[in-house]
């Protein structure tokens, strides 16, 4: 309740007095919204994205290292790079990484910069919320990495499959533990996260932002925090039933005692089959932005795209158990999954059909974030066909646990989410650092990495269909899978050397000249604003009146009905006057939340707790302390620091509902409003 | 592109009103409805699910046969059980009470019925601690068998869910005091009623399903 509170209580009834009030004298409220400090207590949207997709590209490096070691391990029979317990180690840290330190950050970080600066807003509903749901996703991250100087890293696969994971005989050590814990601590953040941005996109639209206007990626996004709204809590069921069983000799997955050995994969992947559309379907929802920008064309059906990604979440929900074919559900199950997962197909296929549209007679032009687009739709369809294969049972029950899955899986997320990735970051690179990324370095990187990916995942088809099985640390000579296995592997190694153009591009883009306000002339409301855009977004609330509002401001009709661009078009933002926008100051007027400790000092209770829970108790006892603590200071906390020297709304502005500073900031109208 | 379109309203249907009313919060937002509430809204469809896999859990176990120990429903004391049952159910009205007392600007209504609300939902808690004892004592304890496990997760997560909401109403409870919840404030007193009426109901389907449900 606190935590979503970030009105503050003091200065409603007190008043005067009350604004001079410390909450708590240990901590005063910080100010600095500048230097390295800002950044841990920033609560401004855009910082909490960048520092999620850093953090995701550190992560990106780390799993893709311990990708290399795997593969390094496979390239020639009998593999003596890694030990089994390490290989084990190494693809269930890859695979955790991948999912939940990776793609999952870097979608929230996409989510976290744009969806504000596309719907019109200052900020998030809950900035403090956002904040902490960041360090609450460092913290989880750090913790579960810990693992491996304290005492061994998770090694039972990103699954976790009981009994294998809760029978401390065949799990022995506290490795599973830290996954355990690892994965509830993130799931944490992501649900606080998910509450956030859903109640700031359905709340805190601009004026005429109606749901139908919304950009595609905002939409995508939505749809993917709802799907993280009811799927986290099944993976914290989940998680809390096994931290149970091997923390306090619970018996749900303990078999001796008749439990059912099917309810942890039941639980896993309800949670689970959901989250791989968690995982696509914002990058769908990027390439639906940098398509038609790129074949400077509206989105082909938007409606469609809407329904579509809605459809697909919904029925998201009715096919996890196809991820069961083979443990015996019987038959009447595998037809009833069989066949749903058949017709989610459709809506995907609605989707592709989109955006072939889009491209089809479009003026097409191939920057970076386009061809890494194009690449996700043809890497997608492959993805998707192979698995559509599984949903034949029969198929299924060959293909299961081979490589033929591992090269389906890699053409989703890594072909489909992680391309979108790449497309969307190079999109808005210049609008959030405001510098260009060198163009050239960029198709080295992007032909590479499609040369890499599609040698290394693309022979894996063939080694499933010969049988080789996943997750087995080495294979004996003479089974014909050498070949294939060393194609994998050089592979493997393109991808790594494009990852270093890409750290290449990022560190020279520092030099590069300035990107200006809209340099790819696209359609949506970020745009409009300066890059990087000013702490408070907009100087003026936006009002829009249809879809792609930027650029029907852009572009009109002549005489002739032919669309021209317009020279006297309306920026919504400062920028400055050398791109034909006024250089006016922002208003003194805007109100903006002020940076706070406690988001990250609440973070940091629950990796204390989780360490006391698997060492001494003490240092949960110290957690809960510091958690409560940091809930308390945190709600005496005012939203505004009087003293932050950042403007206060004019009395006569405050019941004005076009004042800017009513739409992110509570405080400001209720200061004066409610003096009850 | 279509000319038609731009020459629509300014204005959403249903949206931005210019001078709608304002929510309780007091600041304006596309629905009309506050964040905070909207925020409380969104976290309990997620709690349904959370009970969901709960009660799922107990579910699938109930009908199975326990290797060792007795099993659950041979310990019910379904009388005992109802009365507290009926405890909490009251403290939902209560809870109705006190929202409707600060809603009239009712401060002294509004601290007596939070105080009531508490009571009724500690005494429900108490109820639960004693029946965990009782348990425990004819034999079944956390580790005992799968039902067991699956019984004491699932209620004491509900139990833990009370607890929360028993600190929230005394910390409205302080806030009033100290005169830190004006009427106007009334929005926070709805908010937590949400989560408590929350509670209270998915207490009503756990007691059906594991005590009434043969
Ligand atoms: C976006 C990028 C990636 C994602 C999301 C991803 C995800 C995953 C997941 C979920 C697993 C399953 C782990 C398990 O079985 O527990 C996995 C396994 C694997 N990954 Fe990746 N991965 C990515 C990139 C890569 C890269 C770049 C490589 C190779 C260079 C790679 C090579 C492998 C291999 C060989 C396995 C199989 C391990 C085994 O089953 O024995 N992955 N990956
Ligand atoms: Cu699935």
């Amino acid at each position: 309740m606190a935590l979503t509170d970030d009105r503050p209580v003091l200065e409603l009834t007190a008043g005067e007095d009350a604004e001079r009030r410390e909450p708590l004298g240990v901590f005063r409220r910080p100010t600095a919204t500048t230097g390295w400090r800002s950044w841990l207590t920033s609560v401004d949207h855009k910082k909490i994205g960048i520092m999620y997709g850093a953090t995701a590209m550190v992560f990106f490096a780390i799993g893709g290292l311990e990708a290399l070691l795997i593969r390094t391990q496979l390239a020639t029979p009998d593999g003596q790079v890694l030990s089994e317990q390490a290989y084990n180690q190494a693809f269930t840290m890859h695979g955790t990484t991948m999912v939940f330190l990776v793609i999952m950050p870097m979608l929230a970080a996409f989510a976290n910069y744009l969806i504000p600066l596309m719907i019109g807003a200052r900020d998030v509903a809950f900035p403090r919320l956002n904040a902490l749901s960041y360090w609450i996703f460092l913290a989880g991250g750090l913790f579960l990495y810990s693992s491996f100087f304290l005492g061994g890293a998770p090694d039972n696969g990103w699954t976790s499959y009981a009994p294998l994971s809760n029978n401390l005989a065949y799990s022995p050590g506290m490795g599973q533990d830290f996954w355990t814990l690892g994965l509830q601590i993130t799931g944490i953040a992501s649900l606080a996260s998910a509450v956030n941005l859903i109640v700031t996109v359905i709340n805190m639209r601009a004026p005429g932002m109606t749901l139908m206007r919304m950009p595609i990626f905002v939409w995508m996004s939505l749809v993917a925090q709802f799907l993280l709204l009811f799927a986290i809590p099944v993976i914290t069921v989940a998680l809390f039933l096994l931290m149970f069983d091997r923390l306090f000799g619970a018996n749900f997955f303990n078999v001796a005692e008749g439990a059912d050995p099917l309810l942890w994969q039941h639980l896993f992947w309800i949670f689970g089959h959901p989250e791989v559309y968690i995982l696509i379907l914002p990058a769908f929802g990027i390439i639906s932005e940098v398509i038609p920008a790129f074949a400077r064309k509206p989105l082909f059906g938007y409606p469609f795209m809407v329904f579509s990604g809605v459809a697909i979440g919904f029925m998201g929900w009715g096919v996890w158990a196809h991820h069961m074919f083979a443990s015996g559900l019987g038959p009447v199950s595998v037809a009833a999954f069989s066949l749903s997962t058949m017709f989610i197909a459709v809506p995907t296929g609605v989707k592709i059909f989109n955006w072939i549209a889009t491209l089809w007679n479009g003026k097409l032009n191939f920057t970076v974030p386009m061809l890494f687009a194009v690449a996700l739709v043809s890497q997608f369809v492959i993805g998707g066909l192979s698995g559509v294969t599984h949903s034949v049972a029969p198929h299924d029950t060959q293909q299961h646990d081979t490589y033929y899955i591992v090269a389906h899986f890699h053409y989703v997320l890594f072909g489909g989410s992680m391309f979108g990735i790449f497309a969307g970051v190079y999109f808005w690179w210049p609008k959030v650092f405001g510098r260009m990324l060198s163009e050239t370095i960029g198709k080295a990187h992007f032909w590479l990495m499609f040369a890499g990916f599609n040698l290394t995942f693309g022979p894996m088809h063939i080694l499933g269909l010969q049988g080789q099985p996943r997750r087995t640390a080495t294979y004996a000579e003479g089974m014909g899978w050498d070949l294939m296995n060393q194609l994998a592997t050089w592979g493997s190694y393109l991808i790594a050397a494009s990852f270093l153009l890409w750290i290449f591009n990022v560190v020279k883009s520092r030099a590069n000249p300035p990107a200006g306000a809209d340099p790819w002339d696209a359609r949506t409301l970020e745009w409009s604003i300066s890059s990087p855009p000013p702490a408070h977004n907009f100087d003026i609330e936006p009002t829009v009146s249809q879809l792609d509002e930027w650029w029907h401001r852009k572009y009109g009709e002549d005489d002739h009905g032919v669309i021209v661009r317009r020279d006297d078009y309306e920026w919504m933002s400062v920028v400055g006057p050398e791109e034909g926008g006024t250089s006016a100051p922002p208003p003194e007027s805007i109100h903006l939340p002020s940076p706070s400790y406690w988001p990250i000092v609440l973070a940091l209770g629950l990796p204390l707790i989780a360490y006391g829970l698997l060492f001494t108790y003490w240092l949960s006892a110290l957690g809960g302390l510091v958690l409560i603590a940091s809930v308390y200071g945190w709600s005496l906390e005012p939203s505004v620091d009087p003293d932050a020297g950042h403007g206060h709304v004019e009395p006569d502005r405050v019941d004005d509902d076009d004042d800017p500073g009513t739409a992110a900031d509570p405080v400001a109208a209720g200061t004066t409003e409610e003096p009850s | 592109m279509s000319t038609t379109e731009q020459s629509t309203m300014v204005v959403p249907p249903g949206g931005h009103e210019p001078h709608a009313e304002h929510a309780g919060g007091g600041h304006h937002t596309s629905t009309g409805l506050s964040n905070e509430k909207m925020a409380m809204w969104t976290f309990l469809g997620s709690e349904c699910l959370l009970f969901g896999g709960l009660i799922s859990t107990f579910l699938l176990y109930r009908g199975k046969e326990v290797v060792s120990g007795p099993e659950v429903r041979e310990l019910y004391d379904i009388p005992f059980t109802s009365v507290s049952s009926f405890i909490l159910l009251m403290s939902s009205l209560t809870m109705v009470l006190a929202l409707s007392a600060i809603q009239r600007g009712n401060h002294r209504q509004l601290r007596t019925w939070l105080l009531t609300t508490a009571l009724l939902g500690s005494t429900f808690v108490a109820g639960q601690v004693y029946e965990f004892t009782a348990f425990y004592r004819e034999g079944l304890g956390f580790t005992t068998n799968i039902q067991s496990s699956a019984f004491y997760v699932l209620t004491g997560f509900h139990g833990a869910h009370v607890t929360i909401g028993i600190v929230m109403l005394l910390s409205l409870f302080v806030m009033s005091h100290r005169g830190s919840l004006p009427t106007g404030r009334s929005e926070t007193v709805e908010i937590v009623g949400l989560y408590w009426h929350f509670v209270d109901i998915v207490w009503i389907i756990i007691f059906t399903v594991i005590y009434l449900v043969p």
